[in-house]
């Protein structure tokens, strides 16, 4: 039987934390396409990826769920509609600890958003810097409705990130039930 | 050689820069699905400029810019009903309505207002055919292209930055729950209460755009104005389904979609 594949996208800002989000629960190595940071203004990290991460974990013997990080770097956001094609949802990083990426992070999920309006959440990433933000201002920072689920993160720790996944697919099945129930009112 | 391209390859500023430097004269088009607007060069400078999506009339815009009373407009409409632009023109300065100068300067302002919209177009086919006059019955204007340029180039910026702000015009907009906010008590203009007036999840922002007459900068602006002031959200538009589609899990019966979540779950919950 052939192997089913489904995906999930992390996106988000430069140096939010897609890549060690992706390497913390994927059981191969991230295949990475990472290179040295050549401008002053990002040197806050010696790599960055410039095309798109790339994780997986296998559920059993015929389904194999991938996880796709986008590049963070706006010159690259013509990867984004081509990365965002087919996929089950979407996890938005963001750098709990800066500010001034909050805006384009806004952008990109409603750029995302409007590519394939799937379910998403947003994960505030390094909340356990001391000058992180608090997940709730980060909420009205980014204009989130209430109903969009924004959560803690450590992107190092395979814990967190476990949560954040298991909280993005219950919105999938909330959504789900949902359609099911729009269909039986039809 | 003709000059035409893209204004995807070849920015709208980039062009009026040839223009202007090598003091071209002639006719520059440029098409989008719709609308085709055609502006006449004499010597790098803007004479004359039209739409078709918009006519351009010479007695409304002296109405528009005050020149003129509601009711002289009405009354000249009917007694120069026949003449064309340059007949009028002549008609209203000889008549004491106004001057040359005036004149002159209310088409300068109309042209150059409706020829800033094609700043905002990120392509278009263009193409400019060299010495082509403008219409014998229109009046012309010697606009400066440096100004032009200049504020053009100013509002691509803040385009720009409107639409990382506002990325989709396909999204709607639903009022803020904001118990005890009244919107009549915050000061908006014409402009934003007539937007306001469309706000509901299953109009697109695209769709107030088209009803209101306002461009893609225009909308963007407003929209962001409204966002700023915490009155309006974006959200997805009523209507438009989740895309959990056969393209995004690989079974096909909706009834496996949910069992292969849950072995999605269990999986990550093992991890």
């Amino acid at each position: 039987m052939q192997t089913q594949t489904v995906k999930i996208v992390v996106t988000g800002p430069f140096n939010a934390g897609k890549t060690e989000f992706i390497r913390s629960v994927s059981e191969i190595d991230v295949v990475s396409t990472e290179r040295k940071i050549s401008t002053a203004p990002e040197k806050v990290k010696e790599t960055t990826t410039v095309a798109m991460d790339f994780g997986r974990i296998t559920v059993d013997n015929d389904l194999v769920l991938f996880l796709f990080g986008t590049p963070g770097q706006k010159r690259f956001d013509f990867m984004w509609e081509i990365l965002s094609e087919g996929m089950l949802g979407f996890i938005v990083m963001v750098d709990s600890s800066r500010p001034e990426t909050f805006r384009e992070a806004r952008s990109i999920l409603e750029t995302f958003h409007a590519y394939a309006p799937t379910p998403y959440l947003v994960a505030a990433n390094k909340q356990d810097l001391y000058d992180a933000w608090d997940v709730e201002d980060i909420r009205l920072a980014l204009r989130l409705d209430p109903n969009v689920k924004i959560l803690s993160c450590e992107a190092r720790k395979k814990d967190s990130v476990k949560q954040v996944l298991l909280e993005l697919l219950y919105s999938i099945l909330e959504e789900m039930d949902r359609n099911e129930s729009k269909q039986e009112e039809i | 050689m003709t000059l035409k391209g893209n204004l995807r390859d070849f920015s709208f500023t980039q062009l009026l820069n040839l223009i202007n430097l090598a003091n071209k004269s002639g006719a520059l088009y440029v098409e989008r699905p719709g609308v085709t607007t055609r502006t006449i060069f004499q010597n790098g400078k803007l004479a004359y400029f039209e739409s078709s999506d918009e006519k351009l009339s010479f007695l409304k815009s002296l109405t528009d810019h005050q020149l003129i009373t509601a009711s002289q407009h009405r009354l000249l409409r009917e007694r120069l009903s026949g003449m064309n632009d340059h007949e009028a023109g002549i008609y209203l300065v000889n008549a004491g309505y106004t001057t040359l100068d005036g004149v002159l300067s209310i088409l300068e302002k109309e042209y150059a207002d409706k020829f800033r919209h094609l700043f905002s177009w990120p392509d278009g086919l263009f193409r400019f055919e060299t010495g082509e006059l403008p219409p014998d019955d229109r009046i012309v204007v010697h606009l400066n292209l440096e100004n032009l340029i200049v504020e053009g180039a100013r509002e691509m910026k803040e385009f720009e930055e409107l639409k990382a702000e506002i990325p989709s015009l396909d999204m709607a907009l639903k009022f803020t729950e904001r118990p005890g906010t009244d919107i009549r008590n915050v000061n908006l203009n014409s402009t934003e209460w007539r937007v306001i007036s469309y706000v509901n999840p299953k109009n697109t922002i695209q769709q107030i755009a088209a009803t209101t007459s306002l461009d893609e900068i225009e909308i963007r602006r407003v929209v962001y104005t409204l966002l700023q002031a915490g009155l309006v959200e974006i959200i997805r538009p009523d209507g438009l389904p989740v895309a959990l589609s056969s393209e995004s899990l690989p079974v096909k019966n909706p009834k496996e979609h949910k069992s292969l979540i849950k072995r999605l779950i269990n999986r990550i919950r093992s991890i």
